[in-house]
This record gives C-alpha cells, structure tokens and sequence, in this order.
C-alpha cells in the first residue's frame, strides 16, 4: 500500500511536465518517514503518453483518469477527482508550478488537510514529517509539522532535482471521475494565451539571461543574442514586465519563477529583495549593471560596471568568436 | 456588486532582509521594521474599487467594499487606511498571529462570507511574509465557489460574470467565473488596463499602481464602521500547522568586479568553468 500520491502535471497537448519529477523526488523522501511507497495520480483527456512515462519512476501504481472535461487544466474540475482517490493516503505532492499552486490548497480543503506549499526540504522526524519552507522572500526558512490525518504539500521545482528512472514498471489503472462540485458549474475555461519558444523552460535550463528596466525596448534586441549564443533560457525583473518589455511568463522572483540554474546573467537588474529571492539559489552569478552601487553586485560572483547597450554586443562577439 | 477583501499586515517587504531569528531558533524576529499592507491585498483593495467603480469618475462607489483582517489592534491602522482609500466598511476579527494558520483563516473567513454574503471575494495571492499562497483556495473550496488565482486582468461582462485572465507558467489562462466567485490577484492587476468593472468605457486607462487616499478621506475614514469580531465566533477549528524552527538561509558573499567582456568571458571559462 502507497502513502504518498503524487499528482502529475500535463501540458495541453498531454505531454509530461518535467515539474512533476521533482513531485516524485519530494514522494521519494517522504517514503522513508510514512512507508509504502508511492503512486501517481494522472489526470487529463489524452493522458496515454503520460502515464506511460510515468510507469518507470517506481511508482506502485499509475492511477489514470481521463475524460473529456479534464482536457484543460480548471481547478475546480480536478480537486474533486485529486481529493477523492487522495483520500486513501497520508501526503498527496505536486511541484508549485502555477498548476500545484491553484490546485493543491484547494484539494487540502476538500480533505481537510494542512497544506505545506513551496517546500525546499522534507524531512522525517520521529516518524513525522518536517517541511522546510523559504518564507519572508527566502530570507528565511521555517520547518513545520502538519497534525491532519492527511497532510498536502508542494515541492519547489529548483530544490528537488528531477527524479531519475528507476528501472522497474508500475502498472497503470484506471481511476473514475468524481462527480463534479458545485462550483464547476460556474466556472469555464475560455483560452490559454501561450508564450511558445524554442527555448530551454526558465525553470530547467542550465543558463539563464535576465534582463531588467533598463533594456526599455530594446529588450529583446539586446538580450535574444545573449540567449542564443549561450543555449539560454530568458528571465525578466518584474519592472521590465510591468513596463511590457516582456511576458510575465518570464519574470523571475519571489512571486514569479525560482530558478537555480548553473549560470544567471543579470543585466540592468538592480537586485531588489523580491528579484533575488527567485534566483539566489543559481551556482555562479553574472551582474552587468552601470550602477557600481547595484545592490545585485552584493551576490553576484562576476560583476561588471558598464553601459549594457555596450557590453552585451561585446560579450555576444567573444563568444561567438570561441565558437 | 458587494465585494468582500481579505487584508493581512506584514512585516516590511522591502527590507525582509533585516528579519532576525531569535536566540532558540524557534521564532522570527522582526522587530525594527515597520508594519505594511501586503502588497498583494493593497491590489486586490485597488481591484476591488475599480470593479465597483466606474473608472472615469471614482468618487462614487456602485455597490459595497468591506474589508476584513485577522490580527490585535494595532492593525486598525491597516483597517482605516483602506476605508480611507474608499472601502466603506471594516472588520476586525480579534486574532494573534499565534492562533491562526491558513486552515483556521480559510475557516474563519468562510464564516464571514456566509454573513456577508458578498458576491465576490478578493485577495492577495500570497502573503509576503509566509508566502504560503493557499488561503484563497482553501476558501473557494470550502464555499464550493468557483475560483480564479493569480488574476493579472479582470473584466465584469454585462450579465455578472467576470472574466479573468491569469498569469501562469507558459502564458496567460483565461477563465469566466460566475459570481458568486473567489479572485486571487498579481501584480500586474494594478496595470492601467488590470481591471474593467461593466461601467468602466473599454478606453479608460487607470493610471499604473494603487490609488492613495486623500487627506480629507483620511479623516473621515475614521467615521467608517469597523466593527471587532473574536475569533472564536468565526470557527473552532483547530491549528494543525505548527513552526518548530526558523533559521536564515547561507549568504551569499560579492564576488570580484572584472574590468572588462574579455576578463567576465575569461574567468567564466578558466575559473567557474561554466561556458
Ligand atoms: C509584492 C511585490 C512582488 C514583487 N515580485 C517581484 C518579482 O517576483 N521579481 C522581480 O524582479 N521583482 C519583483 N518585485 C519588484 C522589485 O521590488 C523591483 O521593483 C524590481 O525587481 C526592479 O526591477 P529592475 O531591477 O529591472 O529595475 P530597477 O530597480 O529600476 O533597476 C534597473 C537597473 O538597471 C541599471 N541600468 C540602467 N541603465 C543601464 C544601462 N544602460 N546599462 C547597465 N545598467 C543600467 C540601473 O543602474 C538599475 O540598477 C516585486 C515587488 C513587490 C512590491
């Protein structure tokens, strides 16, 4: 018998999120306080791929639920299925992706559960579990119990590593659709407003090129070469997205995507609290500001004082010029 | 239209840096700094005056905006500076931060809202201090009202419904909630084209950000009713959410400045060894 349920996340053709790996890292650790393992719970309207892709995580089962009114993500639709069959264990996981975000809390409250959500750490003590949470702007961590039957968390995608295969094949089910709640009926899904790249997902690439306010305009005019000569994913603070520069997809930050890449490039970013709390946690940090005083110079592990519109040419040249 | 919107105070976002952890670990320390509105609530206070509102003359409110938080007295300060920016009525529900969790809140407030009867709630999507972002819909579902999170644009469409568009990972998801509904805000509401109450002309820009009071409203904002509440009228609800330990996460230390593009590409590959 599984303890932990992990609830995946599909895109809207179906395919896997890669978010959901670092849900089964967070089941992983958990097993070792609860026992028993873990499943999976898939839920969508062409979820065949997926669940395949799941069966080799060394999930006990992969539980399916597919029906029509699941073909696009809409919280209320899902809780009720996620609550049901989550009923039967003691912690039910997703990443806090904008997904696990809007649906967990909710499915908390359908089982009245304790909601542990953003976690960078889980951790069993005693035979309990102990969640180690960024709270304040990850200018602290706090490590909390949940004392409900059933207990609901989800894992920071930068602190959980994505799982890796396990070798073995979990069997994949079929689980029902529960009936809707009344809430469903009013609600409706209109339209998904998709920012398409061929770029590395900001949350998964190995570099990433953010650019500030300062870019104005000419923000992707500096920043796209950057990104291309480095395989690069591209972040923004939120003044450039405010100002419309960039989509809010890419603003990185407290209160948009945490990434920890290996290489953060900063450029014309100041370094406000809320703008470092979602990149802090990168390997080596790059600032290019004009601005000797930029607070972002404080962590940066390279800094340079120049003109932006000056050194990102440049810097595209020498790397360009090493092939 | 009655709106009801969830308020929290929090410790000064702007210099979460300087919080503390007391000598046995086990509580923050924020003293120093100075109490502010969370700034997802003050959005969603500026979001919940636009839908009631027509934005071209916004002296005169077209329905009701309550405003409700959960803490001691000293956040009444809080209180009167919302109704000074233009919500009518205030709520105080007697709390200290150490009996409440998101669960006892979610509860607590679904109390009020079955009072209140609002026809729509608005929040911030998290609150800056704990950044647990689940008050919210914790709430909707215990309603079982249907729920937009992370609105970064609101329209009121003529019959009632409002139509949200939220930011999420990969774009933006619009949604069409039916009041009675539940909206959870970002950032980018207070745009000068977040927020559309069905008497707003589509042309009218806002100006960027939140409205501030002016003075003569500061005085009479003290005329507004604000009424106490304890706690354990809203809900019996136990904690089940309990802080054993805080600790402050490892600095990061400057590292060094380059002169120039060839010495940043140099120590890159030679010394980071990341390119
Ligand atoms: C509730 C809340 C949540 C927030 N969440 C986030 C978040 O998630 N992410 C986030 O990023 N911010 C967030 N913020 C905003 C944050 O506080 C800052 O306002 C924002 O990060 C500033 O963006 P910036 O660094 O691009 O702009 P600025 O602070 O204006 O900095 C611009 C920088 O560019 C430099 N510069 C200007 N011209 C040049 C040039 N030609 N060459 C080189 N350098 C140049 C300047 O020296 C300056 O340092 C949040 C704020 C609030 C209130």
């Amino acid at each position: 018998m599984s303890n932990v349920l992990v609830v995946a996340e599909l895109d809207q053709d179906g395919n896997l999120r890669k978010s959901t790996l670092s849900a089964i890292t967070l089941a992983r650790k958990a097993e070792g306080a609860l026992g028993g393992g873990f499943d999976v719970l898939v839920l969508g309207a062409n979820t065949a791929a997926a669940a395949q892709e799941l069966t080799t995580f060394g999930a006990g089962r992969v539980l399916v639920c597919e029906d029509a009114s699941l073909a696009h993500y809409v919280a209320e639709h899902f809780a009720p299925t996620v609550a049901e069959v989550g009923k039967g264990y003691k912690l039910v996981v997703a990443t806090a992706t904008t997904f696990g975000k809007d649906l967990m809390p909710r499915v908390a409250a359908r089982l009245d559960a304790a909601y542990a959500g953003d976690c960078a750490d889980v951790a069993a003590e005693g035979g309990k579990l102990v969640y180690k949470r960024p709270m304040f702007a990850g200018n602290a961590y706090g490590y909390c119990e949940l004392s409900t039957a059933i207990q609901v968390a989800t894992a920071r995608q930068s602190e959980f590593a994505a799982a890796e295969p396990s070798g073995s094949t979990s069997p994949i089910e079929k689980v029902a659709k529960a009936a809707p709640s009344g809430a469903a009926a009013r609600v409706e899904y209109v339209s998904l407003d998709a920012v398409t790249s061929e770029r590395p997902q900001l949350t998964e690439a190995n570099v990433v090129v953010a650019g500030g306010r300062a870019l104005k305009e000419k923000f992707f005019e500096v920043i796209e070469p950057l990104a291309d000569a480095l395989g690069a994913a591209i972040g923004a603070s939120r003044a450039a997205v405010d100002a419309g520069y960039a989509p809010g997809d890419y603003q990185v930050g407290q209160t948009g995507k945490i990434v920890a890449p290996s290489l953060y490039i900063a450029i014309g970013i100041s370094g406000a609290i809320q703008h470092i709390a979602g990149m802090k946690g990168s390997k080596v940090i790059v600032a290019i500001n004009k601005d000797p005083e930029a607070p972002i110079f404080q962590l940066a592990d390279y800094g340079l004082v120049a003109d932006l519109f000056t050194a990102v040419p440049e810097l595209v040249s020498a790397l360009r010029a090493r092939g | 239209m009655k709106i009801l919107v969830a308020v929290k105070r929090v410790a000064d976002p702007d210099n979460a840096n300087r919080i503390k952890v007391s000598s046995g670990g086990d509580a923050i320390d924020a003293s120093g700094l100075e109490w502010k509105i969370n700034p997802f609530d003050e959005y969603a206070l500026e979001a919940a005056l636009r839908l009631t509102e027509n934005g071209a003359s916004p002296k005169k409110r077209e329905g009701e905006v309550v405003v409700v938080t959960m803490a001691p007295k000293e956040a009444e300060t809080t209180l009167r500076s919302a109704l000074a920016t233009g919500a009518d009525r205030a709520i105080r529900v007697e709390a200290g931060d150490d009996d409440l969790d998101g669960r006892v809140v979610a509860h607590a407030l679904r109390k009020l809202v079955e009072e209140e009867k609002p026809d729509v709630v608005l929040m911030g999507k998290q609150t800056v201090d704990g950044d647990s972002n689940q008050v919210g819909q914790m709430l909707a579902e215990l309603l079982d009202w249907p729920m937009a999170t992370f609105a970064a644009t609101l329209r009121q469409e003529q019959d009632g419904s409002l139509l949200v568009g939220r930011e999420v990972d990969g774009g933006v998801l619009s949604l069409r909630v039916r009041p009675p509904c539940l909206v959870t805000v970002d950032l980018r509401i207070v745009s000068p084209e977040g927020v559309y109450s069905s008497l707003t002309d589509p042309s009218f820009k806002y100006n960027e950000g939140v409205r501030f009071a002016p003075l003569p409203a500061i005085m009479q904002a003290k005329r507004k009713p604000l009424t106490v509440r304890p706690l354990s009228e809203l809900t019996d609800v136990a904690l089940t959410t309990k802080y054993t330990k805080f600790e402050l996460p490892a600095k990061r230390s400057a590292g060094v400045k380059v002169k120039d593009v060839a010495e940043l590409v140099q120590k890159l590959t030679e010394e980071a060894r990341v390119l």
